[in-house]
């Protein structure tokens, strides 16, 4: 009987073929949801894993650099030992690149020898000479880095079987590079170069040290400036402030600010600190001035989310022992909101590093071969150093591309990883 | 020298801090009182007052000093120097004079420049030793009166706590100066280019051309400033970018949230996020290297021309981007339905499915739909991706495999370089960014608008 009603309803029979049926598909449809969602979660990840693996597999070899072991004889002809800077270095280079390989007699060939080290070869030579005079007269033996396509051709980028029409070395080179090969002449050691030189327009010898100071000191100036404000902002909004328009008005005001393009604060940083304040183009300060602005209102939400957190019975306890309300906050809930603010800074900071937008429009992506000496200094920073090797046509660049974002994405690692360090070890929970 | 001085200040500060301490200690309690104030309030009020009105002294002398010895050296130049010259003739001689008196001499500068530069050097010489004497003077004063109004019962911690608070709500407002600084910059370089181009032609014209002549002998188009292509090329690339993002990042908000167990959870949200945390020009490089020349091979493997630049390789790799911003804003949307709703739909029989599409969802639909605007916001704002993947010429076209070109890679392209204030090519760049800046403000205003609606209906 009970059976009958039950069945009633359902309109068939428990156990008979429509309802089992029916189940089958509404089950069919949950699992599908579940697969919908496994793969979506899957191409997310697949898709970090490919970013990854390119980047990984363009730029490994960026991480090393073909060298050249080359003999300078010194002669006294060439160096005065009295005024070594002002030595005929080319002629030194020629000398070197003679002895290298046989029938290098005729300047012709010497020069179409020399292309097998980097362009800058002589001013290697001149730097080692003037770290230490006492080798003039006697030859001083060097590992030059080797030029890009040689470079290439060691790392097989360039292949050998490639018909010699398509290929950026013609036979008689790579015959050249085999006989220094055979010579025990080449080596590729790990590339310090990409860290502690800076950029060039050749490949081989162009790093990442004008960009790394530049991108320091543009996070410092954003440092000391978002960091105190950004506190006494939360902290004023969050404790002081009265409920009122005002400060109704600053609050959706900071929320829009974190939403606004970074694009449209290079064009206030344009527009105001180098149109109106006169301050120069391209330096880490205008820059760092910019990114402070982007992460101002990063930092006041943490602050103030920080703050939050503080129970109030810490301020009770304060205001009991007849603190004042300055006080309380100065000395007992900042102090003990601080983990929480430093971590959401650093996070706050190291989503600076990567902004790149803005920093273009103020000009921070130009050619400038020297690391800055000031925050005043014409500069680049990681993001728009990569923007700037990314654009350039030379074969080498496309690694040194992939080696770059390589190192940009260590140091946004580390940055985290010292913010959640922070938040496990420091951070109190109430 | 300024860096002295602000050391100097810095030192000045911390000596009054300490003179002032040691006049509080000394304070004996007055006949029916104690000391109003800690020693160290009196030590802090001195140092306010001994270093804050330097600071600002010298802030407004380093600001004006170089634009009032300007004005003098302009005025010094003899009239048919300057008479009829154009605001640019005369920063050239302007920063000939500067050369010059830097010792960096090229060519015969005339006498006038001569005398110029040896007037610069004279007067830069007299400024910075004035500014010294007087930012000193002024420290001194300060210190003496300051330290003259130190007594017993002188509020000193009330004083120092409303120049805190003074301090405080300086820097809450600076949140108010950026948005204003913002407008005014945007809307003042642009209502310069609408008096050269009118709004309408702008906002309605068809052709965008702004690649024209800056002096008059160069060949170049005669300019045109038709923004529809380029706002079409954004909507294009946005809403491709939308087609990868949306599916992806809901279905993958759906499994966190109704099927992964906890410790799947806790691995698969942190890669999501580390999705997020890639920089722009990470995956600007991507899209070049990688997703470009796989999409013009898939086009030439079905026989279809893909155009280098096509619009579908920055679209997906911007709905790449996307992916973990919808997934979270989902994931928050989907968790903020009480959990009674969801446990009652289960206990109905309904499978886990069912409860997701006719009872989550459903509940969950303002708090999604938010974050897709507010995703699309982004999608609108982002630069890097198009500048490196997109194309620079604007076409007037939806066809995905073509190359259009957007606002924010028009921006970048016009004030990279060198750049000239006046020229309607520059200003053109702020008025797209002031469409650009109300576009996205209008899409977080009314996306967080909903998000707060809905979040009101379950507190």
């Amino acid at each position: 009987m009970s059976e009958a009603t039950i069945s009633a309803g359902a309109g068939s029979a428990i156990g008979s073929d429509e309802v089992v049926a029916r189940r089958r598909r509404r089950y069919a449809a949950d699992a599908r949801l579940r697969l919908y969602g496994i793969a979506a979660i899957s191409t997310a990840i697949g898709l970090l894993g490919v970013l990854v693996l390119t980047l990984a597999i363009g730029g490994y070899q960026a991480f090393v650099q073909t060298h050249i072991r080359v003999e300078f004889p010194l002669s006294i002809e060439h160096v005065d030992p009295g005024n070594p800077a002002k030595g005929n270095w080319r002629a030194v280079v020629s000398a070197g690149i003679q002895a290298l390989l046989p029938g290098a007699e005729s300047a012709q060939r010497t020069r179409a020898i020399g292309q097998i080290l980097t362009n800058n070869t002589q001013f290697f030579v001149r730097d080692a000479v003037l770290r230490d005079p006492s080798v003039i007269g006697r030859s001083i033996t060097l590992e030059v880095p080797a030029s890009d396509p040689f470079d290439q051709l060691n790392k097989g980028v360039i292949k050998r079987d490639t018909p010699a029409a398509n290929r950026r070395l013609s036979d008689e080179q790579i015959d050249w590079f085999d006989a220094l090969a055979a010579q025990g002449r080449v080596s590729t050691p790990f590339n310090w170069g990409l860290i502690f030189n800076a950029d060039s327009r050749f490949p081989e010898i162009a790093g990442l040290s004008g960009a790394i100071v530049g991108s320091f000191y543009a996070l410092l100036v954003c440092f000391l400036i978002s960091f105190p404000v950004g506190i006494a902002a939360a902290a004023y909004l969050e404790e002081f402030a009265p409920r009122n328009r005002w400060t109704d008005v600053i609050e959706v005001n900071i929320n829009n600010l974190a939403a606004v393009p970074s694009i449209v604060f290079g064009l206030l940083g344009l527009a105001v600190f180098i149109q109106i304040f006169g301050l120069p183009r391209s330096a880490p300060l205008v820059g760092g001035l910019v990114l402070s602005l982007m992460t101002l209102p990063t930092i006041i939400i943490v602050t103030r989310n920080a703050l939050k957190a503080v129970p109030p019975s810490i301020r009770e306890a304060a205001f009991g022992m007849g603190a004042s309300k300055h006080q309380v906050i100065l000395h007992h809930v900042l102090p003990l909101a601080l983990p929480g603010i430093m971590t959401g800074t650093i996070i706050g900071l190291a989503q600076a590093l990567g902004e790149t937008a803005p920093l273009l429009l103020i000009g921070m992506n130009a050619f400038i071969t020297s690391p800055p000496g000031g925050v005043m200094e014409a500069s680049t920073a990681l993001p728009t150093q990569i923007y700037i090797w990314a654009d350039s046509p030379e074969r080498g660049f496309v690694a040194r591309t992939s080696a770059g974002i390589l190192v940009l994405l260590a140091f946004l690692i580390v940055m985290n990883g010292i913010a959640i360090f922070l938040r496990q070890r420091l951070e109190r929970r109430w | 020298m300024v860096g002295y001085l602000f050391l100097a200040i810095l030192v000045f500060s911390l000596v009054a801090f300490h003179v002032g301490r040691a006049t509080g200690r000394n304070f004996a309690a007055p006949a029916g009182g104690q000391v109003h104030s800690l020693p160290s309030y009196h030590g802090a009020f001195v140092a306010v007052w001994v270093g804050v009105p330097a600071l600002m002294l010298l802030l407004i002398w380093v600001a004006l000093q170089g634009k009032v010895i300007d004005s003098l050296l302009i005025g010094m130049l003899p009239a048919a120097v300057t008479e009829g010259a154009a605001p640019a003739e005369i920063s050239l001689i302007l920063s000939e004079i500067k050369n010059v008196a830097a010792g960096r001499i090229f060519g015969q500068p005339t006498p006038e420049v001569r005398a110029a530069a040896e007037a610069l050097l004279r007067w830069e010489e007299i400024a910075r030793w004035s500014m010294v004497v007087v930012v000193l003077a002024l420290m001194l004063v300060a210190m003496f009166f300051a330290h003259a109004r130190l007594a017993p019962r002188f509020q000193a911690r009330n004083s120092v706590e409303r120049f805190l608070t003074g301090l405080m709500i300086a820097a809450a407002a600076a949140a108010i100066l950026i948005t204003i600084g913002i407008i005014a910059s945007l809307v003042i370089e642009s209502a310069s280019f609408f008096n050269k181009v009118p709004i309408q032609e702008f906002l309605f014209g068809l052709r965008w051309e702004p690649q024209m002549a800056i002096r008059a002998d160069q060949v170049a188009g005669s300019g045109a400033f038709g923004a529809v292509p380029v706002f079409m090329g954004t909507l294009l690339i946005s809403v491709i970018a939308m087609v990868v993002a949306v599916p992806v990042g809901l279905f993958a908000a759906i499994f966190l949230v109704e099927y992964a167990s906890e410790p799947v959870r806790n691995v698969v949200k942190p890669i999501l996020e580390m999705l997020a945390g890639v920089p722009t020009v990470v995956y600007g490089f991507f899209a070049v290297l990688t997703v470009a020349p796989a999409v013009r091979q898939a086009g030439s493997v079905l026989g279809i021309a893909v155009s280098p630049n096509a619009a579908l390789a920055a679209g997906a790799v911007m709905g790449i981007m996307l992916i973990p911003f919808i997934s979270s804003l989902s994931d928050d949307a989907l968790r903020a339905v009480p959990r009674t709703m969801r446990d009652g739909s289960l206990a109905m029989g309904a499978t886990r499915a069912e409860t997701m599409t006719k009872v989550l969802l459903p509940a969950a639909l303002p708090g999604i739909m938010g974050g897709i605007l507010l995703a699309l916001s982004r999608a609108i704002g982002e630069t890097m991706i198009v500048v490196m993947a997109a194309g620079l010429i604007a076409t007037l076209t939806i066809n995905p495999i073509d190359s259009v070109t957007t606002v924010t890679v028009q921006i970048v392209t016009l004030l990279i370089g060198d750049t000239e204030f006046d020229s309607p090519k520059t200003l053109a760049a702020f008025a797209l960014g002031l469409v650009l800046f109300l576009v996205t403000l209008g899409l977080n205003v009314i996306a967080l608008t909903i998000v707060r609606k809905y979040r009101e209906q379950y507190d």
